[in-house]
């Protein structure tokens, strides 16, 4: 609805935006495909030549493969679990009113801005170390034997500091979601008789099925990369090695880019499963 | 609509919040603590929490021994520099698809959300190859380019948003009033949307400067941001408690005071405005 | 100085034609209003004048001179938008100045011409407020304001009273009336208030589905509408259609009859029904009339004082000389 000046005016001042995006996104993506079909090993030969889909099968095949997937599944899974129960139960607690609320608020934001590689390290070194932690003087102070948390507990300690980081973004979200909801709607189903167990599980469950759905999916694409929580804290060792993490291993640190490229597709293909769902609902959103 | 709440009920509420508050706070709270400790104090069992001697050698320690200026600046330009380029392109971006929509406007921008679901670990070879050839490896700008086109699609977004927000008649009656569309986007939809540019900034610093694997995996000692710098402490130089935790506060401070003025930002940004 | 010619223009949307070529002459100083429903295309016509839409075919004229490819900022017009399109964050005094700093006028210049135009709107208390701190009374002066100062060919008005209350509306009507009286420059105003384009119109243009129904003068719309749809949307309470026999006495295939030309009595009269609703306005009552065999309703304006009420079976006078005659189509019997 415009007029055809502003019109071929809006598509030029489009244009270096979307070139970028497309060169960054094509570029990449085509030559990991290629690579993906190659045996190429830099430091060993360089590219030896096509190999169909050699890798693709010797990457799935490897002894590696399925612990790295269960292993991914096991923090994507738990992290997401302890998130949305105690995002929601947080949420409706500071939705609440009490004296302080900002401040509240603001103690519970601020994991999230915490960068990384600071709460893998703080959490590795000050809370989980075994002779001098937090918690290993707190399992002491019980009479308790401390654990040893990085290598008898390793996926739950790693499932504990992502949690720990996330757990912010969920209540966050949650808590806008809940604000939402019309006051009035509850006045009237207490009206109907509800008690506050059926009130919640009627009205603001239902009412907040759809920032849960977001929740689960954008976590759902930041877990599936986590990085940096496991290369300062295990290595990929103890069995935390994600499906990200073996494929950094393949490609940087074992450079058989040929192998960790057929492995950087599967996560692509992975990643875009899950990227639909969420787009979709963004899409919906858009047109409203 | 509103209810009175008693007193009692609300005192519990706020007990009971502030309990949990603190305990998700409390890792943050005893990395700074830490960082005014003795080395001593620090693995002192039982651990002291308030009543040690307070002190700042840490600070300074860190600061002579491992050149922290530099990664803090390494960390300013980058985030800096990557937000800023990212809104200098994005600006113009938004402008048309919030006013001059097309039947594609919505495809485009689902596409560009689409760019930010790439798991980063599928492009790490093809980026670090190009890096390589080009020279960029482990340095400023190489990082400024790779962190403004992973944040871009999200700077566009928010900008769109805000932008939508921005009834078009007031730019329509700007170019009735003879502004060409320089002076339309200079004098009225810039100002206008000031507010919604600085929060999309914000946010984006924030991303920037916590962004942990372009950052570590494209730098080594001359470029590396406070990322890699505390990641260089996962070597047994991490046993150093108090020096780990200054230098840890010292990397986390800005953005914590940062992002304590983005709450509300945080989620339309990271939601693409799906929860509202 | 301000004659608009449109020459076989149209506009369409992707496949959907909004407007089938129209041709439309405005005079210079003439007060024209667009009225119609909505949805009719009457703001679309006046985004075409203004310029901020292609129009698809055609050609309009401004002045003689063909203004069909200028931009909207070069054809000399000033509008005023329904939300008033105030910038936010400048003052009165740099909104109204802004289209004059644009032109690159000289300080001078546009100081007096703010603070004349301030003046003549009573503004001059109010130049250094933002748009925020104003009522919506004074929000909408502010944008006749920043239209002024231009001193354009044509003032474009695109519905300007609808986010007023009632009692605003219709002392800033008064207003801008009095504006277009004073300036005499010629002013298209878009509405869908027929009550809007009676009292300000020199001439409305009747619109319906981009189609002009009618042209012409208040009067001549009331007194002769050229067709069922303008002789139903021109006039309030609207004028009774009756079809049937009753139509066909007068050879006619429908029969308007407007409610303020129709006599109510208890005694005889031609035709007769049942009193429904009577709402008294105090100056006026108008009775819905049941059960009368010619239509679901009759609408009948009577004076103040006369006392019916809900129930009461009565008899109407039409005044024969005041009856409509429309043929199958629709169209008018002379």
């Amino acid at each position: 609805m415009a007029t055809k000046a502003s019109r071929s005016a809006a598509r030029l001042m489009m244009a270096p935006a979307v070139v970028l995006l497309l060169g960054w996104m094509l570029v990449p993506l085509i030559m990991t495909l290629i690579f993906s079909f190659k045996k190429y090993l830099p430091l060993r030969g360089g590219d030896l030549g096509w190999v169909g889909f050699d890798n693709y099968v010797r990457f799935v095949t490897s002894s590696a493969f399925w612990p790295a997937v269960q292993a991914t599944l096991m923090i994507v899974g738990g992290v997401l679990a302890i998130t949305v129960i105690f995002g929601v139960l947080l949420a409706m607690l500071l939705d609440q009113p009490m004296w302080g609320q900002g401040v509240v608020r603001i103690l519970v934001i601020a994991p999230f801005f915490v960068m990384p590689t600071v709460s893998a390290l703080v959490w590795k070194n000050m809370f989980m170390d075994p002779v001098n932690g937090v918690f290993a003087h707190l399992w002491k102070a019980f009479g308790a034997e401390p654990i040893q948390w990085l290598t008898q507990a390793s996926l739950p300690s790693i499932i504990i500091i992502v949690a720990w980081q996330w757990l912010p973004f969920a209540t966050l979200i949650l808590l806008t979601a809940i604000q939402s909801l019309d006051g009035e709607q509850l006045e009237a189903a207490e009206m109907d008789g509800a008690p506050p167990l059926k009130r919640f599980w009627y009205i603001v469950l239902p009412h907040l099925g759809r920032a849960i759905t977001v929740v689960v999916l954008i976590q759902t694409i930041f877990l599936l990369g986590i990085f940096a929580e496991i290369f300062v804290t295990t290595q990929g060792s103890f069995g935390t090695k994600t499906l990200t993490y073996l494929i950094f291993q393949r490609v940087l640190e074992s450079q058989n880019v040929g192998l960790g490229s057929a492995g950087g597709v599967y996560a692509i293909i992975l990643a875009n499963i899950v990227a639909i769902f969420l787009m979709r609902i963004v899409g919906k959103n858009l047109d409203a | 609509m509103a209810r009175a709440v008693t007193n009692q009920r609300k005192a519990i509420n706020t007990a009971f919040a502030w309990a949990i508050g603190l305990l998700i706070f409390f890792p943050i709270l005893w990395t700074i603590l830490t960082s005014f400790k003795t080395e001593a104090e620090a693995i002192a069992s039982p651990p002291y929490f308030l009543f040690f001697d307070w002190t700042l050698e840490n600070y300074a320690v860190v600061q002579e021994r491992s050149n922290y200026a530099r990664y803090l600046w390494n960390s300013i330009v980058i985030a800096g520099g990557s937000t800023l380029l990212g809104v200098i392109i994005a600006v113009p971006a938004a402008w048309s698809m919030a006013f001059v929509p097309s039947k594609r406007t919505k495809d485009i921008l689902m596409w560009m959300l689409s760019t930010k679901m790439l798991p980063a670990v599928g492009v790490l070879y093809p980026i670090y190859l190009i890096f390589i050839k080009m020279g960029l490896l482990d340095t400023k700008i190489g990082l400024v380019v790779v962190l403004m086109l992973i944040n871009l699609p999200i700077i566009v977004w928010m900008l769109y948003t805000y932008f939508r927000e921005i009834p078009g008649e007031i730019l329509e009656a700007a170019r009735i009033d003879g502004a060409t569309l320089r002076e339309e986007i200079l004098y009225v939809l810039t100002p206008m949307a000031i507010p919604g540019i600085a929060s999309t900034i914000l946010l984006n610093v924030i991303l920037a400067w916590n962004e942990a694997f372009w950052t570590l995996n494209l730098t080594a000692a001359k470029a590396g941001p406070l990322t890699a710098f505390i990641a260089s402490y996962s070597s047994p130089e991490g046993l150093f408690y108090a020096k780990l935790s200054a230098a840890s506060t010292m990397a986390i401070a800005p953005i914590l005071i940062l992002g304590w003025f983005s709450q509300k930002q945080l989620v339309r940004g990271l939601t693409f405005g799906a929860v509202k | 100085m301000g004659r608009i010619t449109l020459d076989q223009v149209t506009k369409s949307f992707g496949s959907v034609q909004v407007i089938p070529p129209l041709d439309l002459t405005i005079e210079d100083g003439e007060f024209t209003v667009f009225v119609g429903p909505s949805g009719c295309g009457k703001s679309t016509l006046l985004r075409l004048i203004a310029g901020l839409e292609d129009i698809s075919s055609g050609q309009i004229r401004i002045d003689k001179q063909d203004a069909t490819h200028v931009p909207p900022a070069k054809r000399g017009l000033a509008m005023v938008f329904q939300s008033y399109a105030l910038y936010p964050h400048m003052s009165v005094r740099k909104n109204i100045a802004f289209p004059l700093k644009m032109a690159q006028m000289d300080q001078a210049e546009i100081d007096r011409r703010v603070n004349g135009a301030a003046e003549v709107l009573n503004l001059t208390d109010y130049l250094d407020r933002r748009p925020g701190q104003l009522s919506g009374g004074q929000r909408q002066r502010v944008a006749i304001g920043r239209a002024i100062v231009r001193e354009p060919a044509a003032f474009l008005f695109d519905e300007p009273l609808s986010n007023l209350d009632a009692a605003l509306r219709v002392g800033m009507r008064l207003e801008i009336s009095e504006l277009h009286k004073r300036l005499k420059t010629t002013m298209i105003y878009v509405t869908h208030d027929q009550v809007e384009a009676m009292t300000m119109a020199d001439r409305i243009v009747v619109l319906q589905a981009g189609v002009i129904e009618q042209v012409g003068s208040p009067l001549e719309l009331y007194r002769e509408p050229r067709n069922l749809f303008v002789a139903g949307f021109i006039g309030s309470p609207r004028m009774n259609f009756i079809e049937g026999p009753e139509a066909a006495k007068y050879d006619a295939h429908t029969i308007g009859i407007r409610p303020e030309h129709i006599a109510v009595a208890e005694g005889d009269g031609a035709w007769s029904g049942v009193v429904g609703v009577a709402e008294h306005l105090g100056s006026d009552t108008f009775f819905h009339i049941h059960e009368t065999g010619l239509a679901e309703t009759i609408t009948v304006r009577a004076d103040g004082e006369v006392g019916f009420n809900h129930g009461d079976r009565i008899t109407l006078s039409p005044r024969t000389d005041m009856i409509h005659r429309f043929d199958a189509s629709g169209l008018r019997i002379a």
